[in-house]
């Protein structure tokens, strides 16, 4: 069983929200990147996101779009993300999911970019510009090599959820808004609606990211549903502290769990 | 739903975030639901011949023609349409459109302007919200048209991010566009993107072909043999191409940006130099490095300074209907001074790309044979940037 999977049934077992938390590979270097992983893990994250930069992040907000930006500035490539991925696989054994764009993949070669997923103990990707339509571009090789790729629903997907749901493995990420990543004040989805929707059809839990900025926000979103992502608010963290940020980073995942249980 | 949509062999297809495929979806099926509606039509032709000023003239250039000593050549004036170049053509169509769809608020991105000025056009034609993304640099190299966009009542947002050209912009609207996707129309001003905008672009850019065939069929009573334009995204390139790709002894030739060279990392020669990848919501060719990281590109040419082409184009290419070869600044230039000077005819810099390529592909033609450029826009607004170039200090007051 996938370990995306485990987690999450083992959470279900438990009647527990999880929480999905996201850092972008080598900002602002990728010895801080693997430290921040096990400190988010060690104080609740159930599953972490590594961000692999890309040049040109048409979905993400300000905040990921800088981190990207100090990434690639600093030399980060997918080989050396996925070096950094083999060592934290030593020390984890919680599932590691990589968000990315489509053109990292095709470019890397889809073939060899899975194997190499699962070889260096990869579980999930997340690929937002890859919408439903286009899944076949990395579906079988995702499969072969037992990687979840996670489908997406947005507020503006209306009649488009019900396939998108029932397709969805793993987890299903409910985008919150319409827009890119990063934080929010307040929300114009009507939730009730949106997830009322997303359940009719869901046959895997369902996740809220996009925009949510803190414990009390994570608290009010999860109620809707089996989990949160929260990604811009620790970017913000490790913006302002860089190489400093890890412990801070720790108890901000520590608020966030401790406001879903 | 349907799968696989938009392909042009390989490329093409709808590579964006989940947010906006319901509205590409939805443009879709507008697109399909009036491109063949006889009243949808029938207005875009009214706009077309009294407000656009087309057809565009073919004008037979004989001192250029005499002076390079090989085929007749014709040039394609899509820089007298209204606004200046062939981009009013695609913008009338998707504007049209966007009031059928009930779309309040236009957005567009744009290179040299060209695209931003002829969507501002458009919008206060029809009484609709104009917001322009346009790179930091672009905005500094183009003034000019940044001001008569803002005369027209649109605002021009100024994108600073990544390289501050076209691509930012591009990444800026799209960004725009999942933002306010209820009310906004992303009218994107090259046949590129996520399907349907690679195929819509086109159509409502082929009218370039059908003229010159007609004109041209009126004046010699034959086809041309060679068609030549400018190719950054490719628009007035494959408006000028479309209708000729079934006929064989055509030659299709594209120029493309070549900066400082196609050896140095100053360029923007993406047949020449790019491979495939999967960006701004299409499969084609990209100037990237081995990791798909796009790469920045260069060109004197604000409009042809883009590190990708249209999948069409892509799929000409790569069957070998179309070729593309490229032409560097001061090729570029010179031609630029060359048209002027010969025949009175100020291009803009991205089509004095494909008169760059004309002189040496020309020469070698029989004086028998016909070669169409497409001058896609006029020059005014490149006139201090040449200067410039020059090294001539022309006083702005």
């Amino acid at each position: 069983m996938n370990r995306i999977e485990k987690t999450l049934a083992e959470l279900k077992a438990k009647g527990e929200k999880a929480l999905i938390t996201f850092v972008t590979a080598g900002d602002p270097d990728l010895e801080t990147t693997e430290k921040l992983v096990l400190e988010m893990f060690e104080n609740g994250a159930d599953i972490i996101e590594i961000g692999v930069p890309f040049s040109d992040p048409v979905a993400e907000g300000k905040v990921i779009q800088a981190a990207s930006l100090r990434s690639l500035s600093n030399g980060t490539d997918l080989t050396k993300i996925f070096g950094t991925v083999e060592n934290l696989r030593k020390k984890t054994d919680k599932p590691l999911i990589l968000m990315m764009y489509v053109n990292t993949i095709f470019r890397f070669g889809t073939e060899r970019f899975f194997k190499l997923c699962r070889e260096k103990g990869i579980d999930g990707v997340i690929v937002p510009d890859l919408p439903f339509e286009e899944r076949d571009e990395i579906r079988s090789f995702a499969e072969d090599n037992e990687i979840i790729p996670i489908s997406l629903v947005a507020p503006t997907s209306h009649q488009r959820i019900e396939s998108i749901a029932s397709d969805a493995r793993g987890f299903l990420y409910c985008v919150s808004s319409t827009g890119v990543t990063g934080t929010r004040s307040k929300f114009s989805t009507n939730f009730d609606e949106f997830f009322g929707e997303i359940k009719k059809s869901c046959k895997v839990p369902a996740m809220v990211g996009f925009g949510i900025s803190g414990p009390e926000q994570a608290a009010k979103m999860g109620s809707y549903c089996d989990g949160v992502i929260v990604g811009s608010a620790i970017v913000k963290i490790i913006a302002e502290y860089g190489r400093d940020s890890v412990k801070k980073v720790g108890e901000f995942v520590r608020s966030l769990k401790d406001a879903l249980k | 739903m349907n799968e696989k949509k938009g392909r042009f062999g390989d490329f093409g297809g709808q590579y964006v975030p989940e947010t906006v495929m319901n509205a590409v979806n939805e443009l879709d099926a507008a697109y399909e639901k009036y491109k063949d509606d006889p009243d949808f039509i029938e207005e875009l032709k009214r706009y077309y011949r009294d407000y656009a000023g087309r057809p565009s003239m073919l004008y037979c250039a004989e001192k250029m023609s005499a002076d390079l000593g090989g085929a007749k050549i014709y040039l394609k004036r899509e820089d007298l349409n209204h606004t200046g170049s062939h981009k009013i053509n695609n913008v009338l169509g998707q504007i049209l459109l966007a009031k059928r769809m009930g779309k309040t608020r236009i957005i567009a991105e744009t290179g040299a302007g060209q695209h931003g000025v002829a969507t501002a056009t458009a919008c206060a034609l029809f009484g609709l919200e104009c917001q322009v993304y346009m790179g930091a640099e672009d905005v500094e190299r183009q003034s000019l048209n940044v001001y008569r966009m803002e005369l027209l009542g649109a605002s021009v947002i100024s994108v600073s991010e990544g390289t501050s050209t076209l691509k930012d912009a591009i990444n800026a609207a799209m960004r725009d566009w999942a933002e306010n996707i209820a009310t906004t129309f992303y009218c994107i001003g090259s046949v590129m993107g996520p399907h349907p905008y690679p195929a819509m672009v086109r159509d409502f850019q082929k009218i370039i072909s059908e003229e010159i065939r007609s004109q041209l069929m009126e004046k010699e009573g034959k086809l041309p043999d060679c068609v030549v334009a400018c190719v950054g995204g490719g628009s007035n390139a494959m408006g000028a191409f479309y209708d000729f790709i079934g006929d064989e002894s055509v030659r299709l030739v594209g120029a493309e940006a070549a900066g400082l060279g196609v050896d140095t990392d100053k360029h923007a020669a993406t047949v020449a130099h790019g491979t495939m990848g999967i960006f701004h919501g299409m499969k084609s060719l990209f100037l990237q490095n081995e990791f798909g990281q796009i790469d920045p590109v260069y060109s004197i040419s604000a409009g042809l300074d883009y590190p990708g082409i249209g999948p069409e184009h892509a799929m000409l290419h790569k069957k070998g209907r179309a070729e593309y070869v490229p032409v560097t600044d001061e090729e570029a230039v010179c031609a630029f001074e060359y048209l002027s000077r010969v025949e009175g005819i100020i291009p803009a810099i991205e089509s004095a790309h494909a008169v760059a390529a004309a002189l040496k592909i020309a020469p070698k033609m029989g004086k028998d044979q016909i070669m169409v450029i497409n001058i896609s826009g006029r020059g005014d607004k490149d006139v201090y940037s040449i200067a410039r170039y020059r090294g001539k200090n022309v006083v702005n007051s």
